[in-house]
C-alpha cells in the first residue's frame, strides 16, 4: 500500500515490518516519533527506559534472549549509551539488534550538532543512512538482515530532515520472525578480558567482511550520466539536494551504508568522473575515507561543517545562480519559542529572578526560562548536568554559593541522569538546594510518559515512582513540594531551604498545561481603571499579556487563569471574569 | 515541474492538520509529494513553517528563498518573515490576524503596524481576515481550513476532490464545520 510517512514513521514500518518484537527508547527530538509509531503496533512490545543507556541494554538483552530488537535516541542520547554501544560491538548479537541515531544539523532543538557518523567509525558497528522515507522503511528492515548475517549491531542514521519529512513509502505485511535460541555461550556474552581479547579480531575480521558487502551492496548506488562534467559522492538527505541541483547532469554515488564504506567502488567511480566532489553535512567523514585512498577530491573547503547544507547552499558553492526574490525594509521581530500561558514553570522561575539566584539549568521546555524577560538560567550543557554542576559550583564557591544558587531540573530529567548527581550531593556533602520541576510528563518532546508519572507508553497505569521517598532514600533530609502557582510559597520555601545547613530538594509540582487531563479555568480580565500601569506582571513572561494604549491587556484565547499574575498586582487590577 | 508551497504561522495555530489534508489529496491526485516540519522547540508559541512540495518528482524537501509558488501565513507578521522564500510572480495567502511575539510582548520590538501594505507593494498578496471566517463557521480553530479553501483556487485541483480529502482528515463530528470554513474561504470577495 502507498502512505504518506514521515521518516521516523517509515522505521517504525519498516521495525513492524521486520518482525521486530521489543523496543526500548528514551525521546529525543527528532528521534521520538520512531517509539511513538512503533507503539501503536500490538505486535511490538515497546517501553519509554529512563536513558538511553538502560534502552540499549534493554535491547541487548532482549537480543541475547533471541528476539529482534531496537533502540532509539537523539544524537546525543548517544553519548549517554556509548557504554554499552563500544562492548555490544564486541558480543555482537543473537536476534538482530538496531539501533536509531537521530542527528539534528542545524541544532532545530539540541544543544549542539555532533556526528554520530563518528561513533559507527569509533565502535565498528555499521551505519546505514535513509534520504527519505522509502529508503527508512527499507534500510530498516534490511538492518535487521545484516545484523544477523554479521553478527553486529547496525546503527540507522536519521537526521532532522529525513526523520521529520513525509514522502510516500510501499508498505508490506509483517515477517513471521521466529526467535533465535539462546545457548550460553560466555566467550561471546562475558566481556572478561580474556573473552573480549579474543572478541577483537573478531570485529575487526566483520568489518573486513562488511567492507566487501559494501563492494556490491545495492545500498550503495551509482548513477552514471553521461558526459557529466563531474561526479559527487554523497549520502542520506544530502543526496535529495544534490539531485534537486543537478538532477541527471552529473554522476552520483550515494552511499546508503556509511559505515564501512566501500574501497574499491570508490577508486571505480573516482576514476570514472573528470572531478570528484564529496557533499556531506557536518564532518568530512567520507571526505578523510576518500582521502586516505589517495584519491583527490573537494569537499569541506567548499562546503561547510557548520549547520545543515541545501539545494541553495551546494548551488551557490557550485557558482549557480541564485533565484531572485522580494524582500521588505521592516525590521520583523523574531518570534522565539516560549513558556506556555499557565507554565507551572513560570511562578518558580520568577521566585528565582526575584530573589537574583544563580541557576544551573537542565534539558527541557524549562529550558526556555532562559530567555527574556526572565533570564533565569545560568548553565545548560546536558541531560543531568544540573545537579552534578551545582555540587561542583558549591565546592567550589563555598558558603559564598551555597545560599544563592539552585539547580533546576525536570522530572524526566531526574530519572534520566539527575538522581546520580543528587546521590553525589548526598554522598560528597554540599551545602545544596536542588529544584525539581514537576510537571508530570515529558514536556519538551511531546509529552512522553515517564517513571514519575504512574503511566506506560501506551498510556496503562504503571508502577510511578515516588520522587520524595527516593529523594529521602538517597539520604536527602529536607524534602518539601510546592505549588508553583502560589508565589508565597515558592518564594518561603525557597529562601528557607537556601538558608539550611544541609542539602535540600523542592519539588516545584503541577501538571503541564497542555496535559489534556488538566483543566484550565476561565481567562482573567485586567480592570482598566485599576490598572496603573506598573509592569509588574509583565516580568512573568506570560504569552497571554501584554501592554495596550498604557495599559495590561489579557489574551482571552491564551489565558488559562493560572492566578499567578494576579498575585504580583498591587492594585488588584487582575480580576475574574465578571468582577469587573 | 515542482510546485512548492509553504504553510507558516505560530506554534499552535493548527498548521499540522492543514499539511496532512494537503498531503493526502496531492497524493490521491497522483503527484510524488514531500511534506516537511520541524517538531520540537520550535513548537512553543514560536515561529513555524511547513514545506510541501509536489510534482511528478519530488527530491529536495526543503524550499528555500526565492523557490515559493506559494506561501500561506497563519499569521501577518509571520507572512513578512518568509516573504524572501516567495518566487517571483508568486503569491502570498495570509490571514490578517495579529499575534504579539514575546519581543513585542515585552516592548523590546515593536509590531510593524503597515506590514500589509508595505508586503503588498513587493508582492501579490491575498489577505484574508481567516478568523472571522472560521468562527462563521463555527470553530474559531477552523482558521487553517479556511486558508486551504484560499488556496484552492491557486491550485488546479477539483473542488470535489479537496471536500472528499477534507472528510478523511477531520473527525467525522467536525466535517459540516469544516466544509463550511472551506468554502467560506474559497468564495470570500473583497
Amino acid at each position: 500500500m502507498k502512505e504518506l510517512l514521515i521518516g521516523n514513521a517509515a522505521v517504525a514500518r519498516g521495525l513492524y515490518e521486520a518482525g521486530c518484537s521489543i523496543i526500548s527508547s528514551y525521546p529525543g527530538t527528532p528521534s521520538t516519533e520512531i517509539t511513538e509509531f512503533a507503539a501503536k503496533y500490538d505486535e511490538i512490545y515497546c517501553e519509554w527506559a529512563p536513558n538511553e543507556k538502560v534502552a540499549m541494554e534493554v535491547a541487548f538483552g532482549a537480543s541475547v534472549r533471541g528476539k529482534r530488537t531496537c533502540c532509539c535516541m537523539k544524537h546525543v542520547g548517544l553519548n549517554v549509551a556509548a557504554d554499552p554501544l563500544f562492548t555490544l560491538s564486541y558480543t555482537g548479537v543473537n536476534g538482530g539488534l538496531v539501533i536509531c541515531v537521530a542527528d539534528d544539523p542545524g541544532m532545530h532543538s539540541s544543544q549542539n550538532e555532533q556526528d554520530s557518523r563518528h561513533y559507527a567509525q569509533a565502535s565498528k558497528v555499521p551505519m546505514l543512512e535513509p534520504s527519505d522515507s522509502k529508503e527508512a522503511l527499507e534500510f530498516t528492515k534490511l538492518a535487521f538482515e545484516l545484523s544477523e548475517e554479521f553478527d553486529t549491531p547496525v546503527f540507522i542514521r536519521m537526521c532532522t530532515r529525513v526523520a521529520h519529512s513525509q514522502s510516500i513509502v510501499e508498505t508490506t505485511d509483517r515477517a513471521e520472525i521466529e526467535d533465535k535460541p539462546y545457548e550460553k555461550n560466555p566467550q561471546k556474552f562475558i566481556m572478561v578480558p580474556a573473552n573480549a581479547k579474543l572478541r577483537h579480531p573478531v570485529v575487526e575480521q566483520r568489518t573486513l567482511n562488511l567492507t566487501a558487502y559494501a563492494e556490491t551492496a545495492e545500498i550503495n548506488r551509482e548513477e552514471y550520466a553521461e558526459g557529466a562534467e563531474f561526479g559527487i559522492i554523497t549520502s542520506g538527505t544530502c543526496y535529495q539536494y544534490v539531485k534537486e541541483v543537478f538532477g541527471d547532469s552529473v554522476s552520483v554515488l550515494k552511499l546508503g551504508m556509511i559505515h564501512p564504506m566501500p574501497v574499491e567502488r570508490i577508486k571505480n567511480f573516482a576514476s570514472k568522473v573528470k572531478k570528484l566532489y564529496i557533499v556531506e553535512e557536518l564532518d568530512g567523514i567520507i571526505e578523510t575515507h576518500v582521502k586516505n585512498l589517495g584519491i583527490e577530491c573537494t569537499g569541506k573547503e567548499m562546503f561547510t561543517n557548520i549547520g545543515e547544507l541545501s539545494q541553495l547552499s551546494i548551488a551557490t558553492a557550485f557558482g549557480l545562480d541564485e533565484p531572485s526574490f522580494a524582500s521588505i525594509d521592516t525590521n520583523v521581530p523574531g518570534r522565539p519559542p516560549v513558556m506556555c500561558a499557565g507554565c507551572p514553570h513560570r511562578g518558580m522561575y520568577y521566585t528565582l529572578a526575584k530573589n537574583k539566584i544563580t541557576v544551573l539549568g537542565d534539558i527541557g521546555c524549562y529550558t526556555l526560562g532562559a530567555m527574556p524577560p526572565l533570564n533565569a538560567l545560568d548553565t545548560t550543557l546536558c541531560m543531568g548536568a544540573s545537579v552534578s554542576g551545582l555540587h561542583g559550583y558549591n565546592k567550589a564557591g563555598g558558603k559564598e554559593t551555597e545560599g544563592k544558587t539552585v539547580c533546576v531540573i525536570g522530572d524526566s530529567t531526574f530519572m534520566h541522569s539527575g538522581i546520580t548527581g543528587l546521590v553525589n550531593i548526598s554522598y560528597n556533602a554540599s551545602n545544596s538546594t536542588v529544584i525539581i520541576l514537576d510537571n508530570s510528563i515529558t514536556g519538551m518532546t511531546g509529552h512522553q510518559q515517564n517513571p514519575t508519572t504512574g503511566y506506560n507508553i501506551k498510556g496503562d497505569p504503571a508502577a510511578k515512582i515516588d520522587l520524595e521517598t527516593l529523594c529521602k532514600a538517597v539520604g536527602i533530609n529536607r524534602v518539601r513540594v510546592v505549588d508553583p502557582y502560589n508565589l508565597k510559597e515558592c518564594d518561603e520555601a525557597l529562601k528557607e531551604e537556601l538558608s539550611a545547613e544541609e542539602p535540600s530538594v523542592i519539588i516545584s509540582r503541577r501538571p503541564c498545561i497542555l496535559l489534556k487531563s488538566v483543566k484550565v479555568k476561565p481567562a482573567l480580565v485586567v480592570s482598566k481603571e485599576d490598572c496603573k500601569s506598573c509592569k509588574m506582571c509583565m516580568k512573568l513572561g506570560c504569552p497571554a499579556i501584554s501592554m495596550h494604549d498604557g495599559k495590561a491587556d489579557i489574551d482571552p484565547t491564551l489565558c488559562v487563569g493560572c492566578d499567578v499574575c494576579t498575585q504580583l498586582c498591587k492594585f488588584d487590577a487582575i480580576k475574574k471574569v465578571g468582577e469587573c | 515541474m515542482t510546485k512548492s508551497i509553504m504553510i507558516v504561522g505560530v506554534g499552535g495555530q493548527g498548521s499540522l492538520l492543514a499539511s496532512t489534508l494537503l498531503g493526502k489529496l496531492l497524493v490521491t491526485e497522483g503527484y510524488d509529494v514531500k511534506v516537511s516540519e520541524v517538531h520540537g522547540m520550535s513548537q512553543r508559541g514560536g515561529s513555524v513553517v511547513t514545506y510541501v512540495r509536489f510534482g511528478e518528482k519530488v527530491y529536495s524537501p526543503i524550499i528555500e528563498k526565492g523557490a515559493a509558488d506559494c506561501i500561506i501565513s497563519f499569521e501577518k507578521l509571520e507572512a513578512a518573515r518568509w516573504v524572501e522564500y516567495l518566487k517571483d510572480g508568486g503569491v502570498i495567502i495570509t490571514n490578517t490576524q495579529q499575534i504579539d511575539p514575546m519581543p513585542v510582548v515585552i516592548g523590546a520590538a515593536k509590531y510593524p503596524a503597515e506590514i500589509l501594505s508595505e508586503l503588498s507593494q513587493k508582492v501579490e498578496v491575498d489577505a484574508l481576515d481567516a478568523l472571522t471566517l472560521a468562527n462563521e463557521a463555527g470553530s474559531s480553530r477552523a482558521v487553517n481550513i479556511v486558508l486551504m479553501g484560499r488556496l484552492a483556487r491557486q491550485l488546479d485541483i477539483p473542488y470535489e476532490k479537496w471536500e472528499e480529502a477534507l472528510k478523511m482528515v477531520v473527525k467525522p463530528k467536525f466535517v459540516d464545520i469544516n466544509l463550511k470554513a472551506f468554502a467560506l474561504g474559497y468564495n470570500y470577495s473583497k
